[in-house]
């Protein structure tokens, strides 16, 4: 088992044709992720070549549309790799076909895209989950992948991981190799995204092969506070706690447009102290995170 | 961004937000002419992106143009916060009767607007909040439908006004969310927004702040850019695209990704309380390509730094292998040659890390050391720094 994404998820590449799109689409198919097929509206009926996982060459379609490529070929997540100012577009226009789940890879989407980006998915039943801006997408290893990391850090395992930073995500993976996940969630670090913290931190609890969590949080807003609490309430699994940003000064963002101190809101700190009254056992650094974990694989 | 108040003025003036006069002045001289040119009382505010500046001697009232001079003279230069003051607004005199307040802003939590209204402005809002909760109306707005008139009505109500102040404010309301919306806004906020005597409602300070991300859309938002005085390595990372944040430290850090370059600079102080008490001087993420061009420039600013002692290269490849790091490192030297003169421990670890290590080795520059863990390499570099 795994959340939100498993070796039977139809995927299609929104934005296919693109730099970007060819070389992740390749990874993708390398990772084992059932690719079905590309949208763009300019390049509709054509196919675009490449090789399936066991090296057998592979003709992908490219479709005018979401809604067309889903009735054609089942697909039900979507992932898009579409420049920022064609993001909102590409999003409105995969929710509106009611994709069950959309992974917005894109860096740089203006909030107030993101903003009608969310209050659009609200306007349509919440249909689709969106994962996203500016992640790396999702992981279930040895299954599939629908995002940009590398699938080759490590394997399947007991452990869920949920963070707001891509390389972060991959140092976690990459300290934890030995033991291995079962999905991997980067949700971004923009002010407004889709999957949050809490809802990752749900449905890894719901996912029985999913034995213990490590949340990855970051300066700004108060969605790790918010995680806490949530924690405290609805969280029986373990869960082991990074929060990175400890030096970071007030009012200056850090690479992230979300992570930035104002005030006494948004510290490192405070997240780590509420995450420690919530039970959850909260590393300093990188590699004292992972040790925490290896402590709590050993005594499950 | 945080714009100034006077061009939050200017911006307000364009959609139909009744402003007071303001004329800007760079000098105690330009003051005087302004004051001149607007008349009667004038108010000298020193424009500066902090707040309290009231409380810090910046903000005065001048009767005459020879007091606009001498006030300007007092606040140009003024340290409030660590902003020096290099400009003044000069503006026209209020006849205040009440002080409300007005925000739309960025709801992260809620991933959606929220619009902040009271009839009790012109007092911290932060305190306000705390103090006297009810008093403030939170609203929240729907990015899909904005804020029109009836909604402003509504807003107004919920912040206390009497229905005929809720017809004299709704309309500015919704003038400030078209402000917000238009410019692609993060925060728009008028305290005080006034009733003068004469019955008018003037928008009297704002605060704007503009999401640099949408700035494709907004060609015109470049030149509010720049204006404070920056750190002169802010402004030469900026002029190479480069993310990079300034700090107080002796280790200089570059790294991909903005949640391990942050990482990293804590993993850095952690290990500078074992030599002396170093600390990262920067904040640098060079992003996921680390091409040699962008690796050279981040070295070059980093370098620069007259207080680094030591840097702190710290790389996961992910989709980026190893090697094309590795080389964009010992090309980046190369570039560079004697302008590079300290040491630098790399970290290298994920796709293809041990042709990347080979490429290294091999390069055997007598200023690369290697580390085999982003600890390993983070007590190495605040050992360097400390000798």
């Amino acid at each position: 088992m795994s959340i939100f994404l498993t070796k039977d998820s139809k995927v299609i590449v929104q934005g296919i044709t693109g730099g970007e799109g060819t070389k992740h689409t390749a990874l993708m198919l390398k990772a084992g992720t059932q690719i079905v097929g590309g949208v763009n509206a300019r390049k509709a009926g054509t196919t675009v070549e490449h090789s399936a996982k066991d090296g057998s060459a592979l003709e992908l379609p490219v479709f005018g549309s979401v809604a067309e490529a889903m009735s054609s070929t089942g697909a039900d997540v979507s992932i898009a790799f579409v420049p920022p100012a064609f993001a909102k577009d590409a999003a409105i226009e995969a929710i509106e076909a009611g994709i069950p789940l959309l992974v917005i890879i894109t860096e740089g989407i203006p909030v107030q895209d993101s903003a009608d980006i969310w209050a659009t998915a609200q306007a349509h039943n919440n249909v689709t989950r969106i994962i996203g801006p500016n992640c790396p997408g999702i992981i279930t290893p040895e299954e599939s992948l629908a995002g940009i990391t590398p699938a080759t850090i490590t394997g399947k395992g007991p452990i869920g991981l949920v963070s707001k930073s891509g390389t972060l995500t991959y140092q976690m993976m990459f300290e934890l190799r030995d033991l291995g996940f079962s999905t991997a969630i980067g949700i971004g670090g923009d002010p407004i995204i889709g999957t949050t913290h809490i809802d990752a931190l749900a449905a890894f609890e719901a996912d029985p092969e999913t034995k213990a969590i490590v949340m990855i949080g970051e300066i700004g807003g108060d969605a790790e506070e918010r995680a806490a609490d949530f924690i405290k309430a609805n969280v029986t699994k373990p869960v082991v706690g990074y929060v990175a940003g400890f030096t970071a000064p007030e009012g200056k963002t850090m690479g992230h447009a979300g992570a930035i101190v104002s005030g006494s809101a948004g510290t490192a700190q405070a997240k780590k102290e509420a995450l420690e009254a919530a039970g959850v056992k909260v590393g300093k650094t990188p590699s004292e995170t992972a040790s925490l974990m290896r402590e709590v694989i050993a005594a499950l | 961004m945080d714009l100034f108040e006077y061009q939050a003025r200017d911006l307000f003036e364009k959609y139909g937000v009744p402003v007071l006069p303001g004329v800007i002045a760079d000098t105690p001289e330009e003051a005087r002419a302004a004051a001149a040119k607007i008349g009667g009382v004038t108010v000298v505010k020193a424009q500066v992106k902090v707040g309290g500046r009231g409380k810090a001697g910046g903000v005065k009232v001048a009767k005459t143009a020879d007091e606009a001079e001498a006030h300007a003279r007092d606040i140009l230069g003024l340290d409030i916060k660590g902003h020096v003051v290099q400009r003044v607004m000069v503006a026209a005199g209020a006849d205040i009767a009440e002080e409300y307040y007005f925000s739309v802003l960025l709801d992260r939590a809620n991933r959606t607007y929220l619009s902040l209204c009271s009839v009790e402005g012109g007092v911290e809002i932060e305190q306000l909040a705390e103090e006297r909760p009810d008093a403030l109306a939170k609203v929240h707005v729907d990015p899909l439908t904005g804020i029109d008139l009836d909604t402003a009505r509504e807003i107004a109500r919920q912040g206390g006004f009497s229905e005929e102040l809720v017809e004299k404010v709704a309309p500015v309301f919704v003038s400030l969310y078209r402000v917000f919306d238009d410019e692609d806004a993060t925060l728009v906020e008028v305290n005080p927004l006034v009733l003068t005597g004469a019955g008018d409602i003037i928008a009297l300070d704002g605060k704007v702040s503009i999401d640099e991300n949408a700035g494709f859309r907004h060609p015109h938002q470049a030149e509010w850019a720049g204006g404070e005085q920056g750190d002169p390595l802010e402004a030469k990372a900026k002029e190479h695209d480069l993310n990079y944040v300034k700090l107080d430290g002796e280790v200089g850090i570059i790294g991909n990704g903005a949640g391990l370059v942050m990482s990293t600079l804590d993993v850095v102080a952690y290990a500078g309380e074992a030599h002396g008490g170093v600390k990262p001087a920067n904040f640098l993420d060079i992003g996921g390509g680390a091409s040699a061009t962008v690796m050279a420039a981040g070295l070059d600013v980093i370098l620069g730094d007259a207080q680094v002692k030591s840097v702190f290269v710290n790389v996961f490849g992910g989709i980026t292998s190893c090697d094309a790091v590795a080389n964009g490192i010992v090309k980046a030297l190369e570039i560079l040659g004697d302008a590079a003169t300290k040491p630098l421990v790399v970290r290298l670890d994920g796709n293809n890390v041990e042709e990347g290590r080979r490429i290294l080795a091999e390069a055997a520059h007598p200023l690369v050391t290697l580390a085999s863990s982003m600890d390993e390499g983070a007590d190495k570099a605040a050992e360097l720094a400390a000798k």
